[in-house]
């Protein structure tokens, strides 16, 4: 069967074949894995070196940088993962009904997830009276 | 098709019929290491809520930080990072095109996982014989 007998020209000029997309998941699971190099590697050796108690790592999150760093690393975090379990979720589960609400589960984590995180560095430095 | 005779032809070999090399280590640790990560962030951002509810709530996972176990878990979760983004550092230069030939990515795959067994062990001297700052 000659190629496009079926294909309107849309389609054609889409390029993205039957999957319908998934360069915009290679391309961002590689942006937001070039951002983490940075972020994470950074908080967890910060994190290490200057927290050590409850005083401390409400401190550190009070320091702007730190703050927005943080807020980076849950953003960030939260797309690169959420692509990656997906990717394991399709390898692996076959059944149509299982992977749909596995798929739609590791959305809401993820989301929900960077959302209380965000929500906490907001409650400790703007959040307390003292 | 549940009722299809089983089916005389080859399959394609399995997992475990392959020796093990360095590419198909990394590869494989390069899953569980971001499946364990995922895990990882989701206690990160249980910390920072946690951290936001105040002394009392966050009591107990001070006394888990500095207890052998916890300490063991946190560089263990550092490990686990350091081998994920090493790998992922070798995913990247692949993506340019260099360094795929199978020699070029055994020899990266070795190295990467002794970065992932140093990482934490010299973050343990720092912390240990450096001094906080």
């Amino acid at each position: 069967m000659s190629e496009g007998a079926f294909r309107t020209p849309l389609s054609r000029v889409r390029g993205s074949g039957a999957a319908h997309g998934g360069t915009e998941h290679f391309i961002a699971q590689r942006v937001t894995a070039i951002a983490l190099l940075g972020l994470a590697l950074w908080f967890a050796i910060a994190a290490a070196l200057h927290i050590d108690s409850f005083e401390e790592a409400v401190a550190f999150v009070r320091d702007p940088v730190n703050a927005v760093g943080v807020i980076l690393l849950l953003l960030v975090g939260a797309r690169h993962m959420m692509i990656g379990m997906q990717v394991v979720i399709e390898d692996y589960i076959a059944k149509p009904g299982t992977r749909t609400l596995l798929l739609i589960a590791n959305a809401f984590a993820c989301a929900a997830f960077a959302a209380a995180g965000i929500w906490s560095v907001a409650v400790i430095n703007f959040g307390w009276g003292y | 098709m549940a009722s299809a005779p089983e089916s005389e032809r080859p399959l394609s070999p399995h997992l475990q019929i392959w020796r093990w090399h360095p590419t198909m280590a990394a590869s494989i640790l390069h899953r569980v290491t971001g499946v364990g990560l995922y895990l990882a962030f989701l206690a990160f951002a249980g910390w920072l809520v946690l951290l936001a509810m105040g002394p009392q709530s966050y009591g107990w996972l001070d006394d888990l930080f500095h207890s052998w176990f916890g300490q063991l878990k946190l560089y263990g979760v550092f490990a686990v990072l350091a081998f994920h983004a090493a790998n992922g550092v070798r995913h990247l230069v692949w993506d340019t095109g260099r360094h795929f030939a199978p020699k070029a990515a055994s020899a990266s795959a070795i190295f990467i996982i002794f970065v992932a067994l140093a990482a934490p062990a010299a973050l343990w001297l720092i912390l240990t014989q450096g001094g906080r700052p």
